[in-house]
């Protein structure tokens, strides 16, 4: 038991393609030390503690490496934001992967904790952080587990704590865990949540945390996924990481594929080669959608993103390309929906995530996404208004004003307006709960046509309620 | 203000100890609360304020944001059925109308023997083994009516149902309260200590040494 290669992580999937960061997963016992050591584990440690911290700096900026999070930010260059002379410096690891469709941070940190503890050492020492922080979401019980159990590990081992392997790099590493809100996934909502308030995110700006994060310190939060890929970078280098995917998004990515295909599950892809269709298709990969029906829609970045449809599946997944087609890939979500699904139930329940998980800082999240939600309830249970549509576009234009990001129905002659969004709010929660909202009245108009059957208007645009007409 | 047990809080001086700031230590300190107690209890709060340096009042204020903290007991078993996009398209509504009736209770209920809370969540990272729920926030993936109950049988039995297709995940289920069966503990002499953010002084001795040595 224990040594043979077949795949143990439930969900992921090996495609035959290059594994950066999944390498181990097919070995049952792939997080413990043992199998870690044996599989090369540390080598990218040595490597980096071999050079000069700035040059393992270097390294990470030529890699090109874009953060794994969402918003798709050059980890070297975000690291250079730290200011000079600012002292003491903290690392925050992002293992609070709550967006709707995201697996692959928890597969990550349950299949390979020492992975992540060894790229969270490499950026440590290439910045000079003196203590690292390891969010993991509240509800991952076995991911926390099995980091506490490496953690323990490497503190035994010499690979965490004091002296470092002999060197005079010293950094302790603290397992520190959620209790569930999806906002804390927001760099600065996850800072202040790590001081043990409620999890709110902090005015803008600074806009990046390196200048004043933690404590007010500086302070670098990066995702599982994006330290994950540390240690391959530091082993072979930023030439040989530049060798996969593309020139603008070098390296591979982890997708979650859910919904109606028939081989859902976690794919390592390496970015820009492979195109939606591949993945969706592919033998290797989720091998078409399931029996009987066709691809009706898909959102290729996590329920922040705005929907893609048919037109859609020759992009390549890629940051830049799925941008300039009016989405994102956000945080690697992709889930497919065939013929079958109600495009404004599957609408609601995604506005529904938004409304519940609104932290309540600013008034048009706060009570935007819940008329959101109402609205949207009331026309699934048939009270809903002919003029509840441009109601709802009248609500998320107060979120996310102007043109929402869409990727638009080429045949309605529509404009693809590209992504991000603009907003009337501190994080992007808000105006996330507007892109199920301009995708499926867009496209779906007449579902929601189908569900209104009264006949009675409200005005959009009303006049303000008088007092006599507010008492009566 | 007690409330913790001894060896809770020895835990819990421990814990703190590895943040520059208590009160850092406010959720973990909840956590063992709710593993402590199966809920977080009034005492709890008082306690943690004091060792923290905070008031109950901000306890209170910070626990009540986050949905995994209770404030009345709740069943040992917390049930969670996930009813977001991924496993709606794959009959997770259709799951959570069984587990309703199934456990005679509506989501957000207690059964009347106080062993289950069930509950209707949000997206739970399990995405592509759709349809999903917890137990105590261990994993059960794919799941069918039947291996629901299944799981909920093997509960009532007195047996671990982990071994129903968790993820990788084996050995005993704990009750509610419970999450990670493994604690982190650092060891004195591997500690690389903390301090205060204020008594910080210049670059630490990696960096700094390399840049004396640039000059």
């Amino acid at each position: 038991m224990g040594s043979s290669y077949v795949p143990h992580a439930a969900g992921y999937v090996d495609n035959g393609g290059p594994k950066l960061v999944t390498s181990r997963f097919g070995y049952e016992d792939s997080h413990t030390l043992a199998r870690f050591e044996a599989t090369g584990g540390y080598v990218g440690l040595k490597a980096a503690l071999a050079k000069r911290p700035a040059d393992v700096h270097g390294e990470v900026r030529e890699a090109t490496l874009l953060g794994r999070g969402g918003a798709g930010f050059p980890a070297g260059v975000k690291w250079g934001f730290c200011p000079e002379g600012v002292w003491p410096r903290y690392l925050v690891v992002n293992g609070d992967e709550s967006e709707p469709g995201t697996y692959k941070d928890r597969l990550l940190m349950e299949r390979d904790p020492h992975q992540l503890i060894e790229g969270s050492l490499i950026a440590c020492y290439a910045l000079g952080l003196s203590q690292c922080f390891l969010y993991v979401r509240g509800e991952m019980a076995l991911a926390q587990e099995r980091i506490a159990t490496a953690l323990n590990e490497a503190y035994a081992a010499g690979y965490v704590g004091r002296e470092i392997l002999g060197s005079d790099f010293s950094v302790d590493i603290v397992l520190h865990w959620g209790a569930g809100a999806y906002i804390v996934g927001e760099e600065t909502a996850l800072i202040e949540s790590l001081e043990g308030n409620r999890g709110m995110p902090r005015l803008k700006p600074p806009y990046f945390p390196a200048a004043i994060g933690l404590y007010g310190k500086p302070t670098i939060v990066n995702n599982v996924e994006t330290l994950a890929n540390l240690p391959w970078i530091l082993e072979h280098g930023a030439a040989a990481y530049r060798r996969y995917g593309s020139e603008s998004s070098p390296g591979t990515r982890m997708f979650a594929v859910s919904g109606h295909v028939k081989r859902p599950g976690v794919y390592e892809v390496e970015q820009g080669v492979t195109t939606f269709r591949d993945l969706f298709y592919g033998e290797d990969f989720c091998q078409g959608i399931r029996e009987g029906h066709e691809l009706k829609m898909f959102i290729p970045g996590g329920g922040s993103a705005p929907w893609f449809f048919e037109e859609h599946l020759d992009v390549p997944l890629e940051a830049a390309d799925v941008g300039a087609a009016g989405s994102m890939l956000g945080s690697g979500a992709i889930i497919v929906m065939d013929d079958s699904t109600d495009a404004v139930k599957a609408c609601h329940r995604l506005v529904r995530f938004f409304a519940r998980e609104s932290c309540g800082k600013c008034s048009p999240c706060r009570e935007g996404t819940g008329w959101e939600e109402k609205i949207l309830q009331r026309i699934l249970d048939g009270h809903g208004r002919p003029s509840d549509i441009d109601l709802l576009l009248d609500v998320g234009d107060n979120i996310s004003p102007g043109p929402y990001p869409v990727a638009a129905h080429t045949a309605e002659g529509l404009e693809v307006v590209p992504f991000p969004p603009r907003q009337t709010t501190i994080c992007p929660l808000g105006p996330s709960s507007v892109a199920p909202i301009v995708s499926t009245i867009r496209r779906f108009r007449h579902e929601f046509e189908a569900k209104i059957t009264r006949g009675d208007t409200i005005p959009v645009s009303a006049a303000p309620v008088t007092a006599g007409g507010a008492g009566s | 203000m007690t409330f913790f047990n001894s060896d809770n809080e020895r835990l819990a001086r421990e814990v703190i100890s590895r943040y520059p700031r208590a009160r850092s230590a406010a959720i973990p300190l909840l956590h063992l609360a709710q593993e402590q107690e199966g809920w977080v209890t009034p005492a709890a709060m008082v306690q943690i304020a004091e060792l923290t340096g905070s008031t109950p009042a901000e306890v209170l204020g910070t626990a009540s944001f986050y949905e995994m903290f209770k404030f009345h007991p709740v069943g040992k078993y917390v049930v969670n059925v996930c009813t977001n996009v991924s496993c709606q398209l794959l009959g997770g509504e259709e799951l959570l109308e069984h587990a309703e009736a199934s456990l005679g209770v509506r989501a957000g209920g207690t059964s009347q023997d106080g062993l289950f809370t069930l509950e209707d969540v949000e997206c739970v990272a399990a995405c592509t083994e759709a349809p999903c729920f917890t137990v105590n926030y261990r994993y059960f993936h794919r799941a069918t009516t039947g291996s629901f109950d299944e799981v909920v049988a093997d509960i009532r039995a007195g047996r671990s149902p982990i071994h129903h297709g968790a993820a990788g995940d084996d050995g005993e289920l704990p009750e509610h309260g419970t999450l990670g069966r493994v604690r982190q503990h650092i060891p004195d002499d591997r500690r690389a200590g903390v301090e205060a953010p204020e008594d910080v002084v210049g670059a630490p001795l990696w960096l700094a040494a390399d840049r004396a040595g640039e000059g």
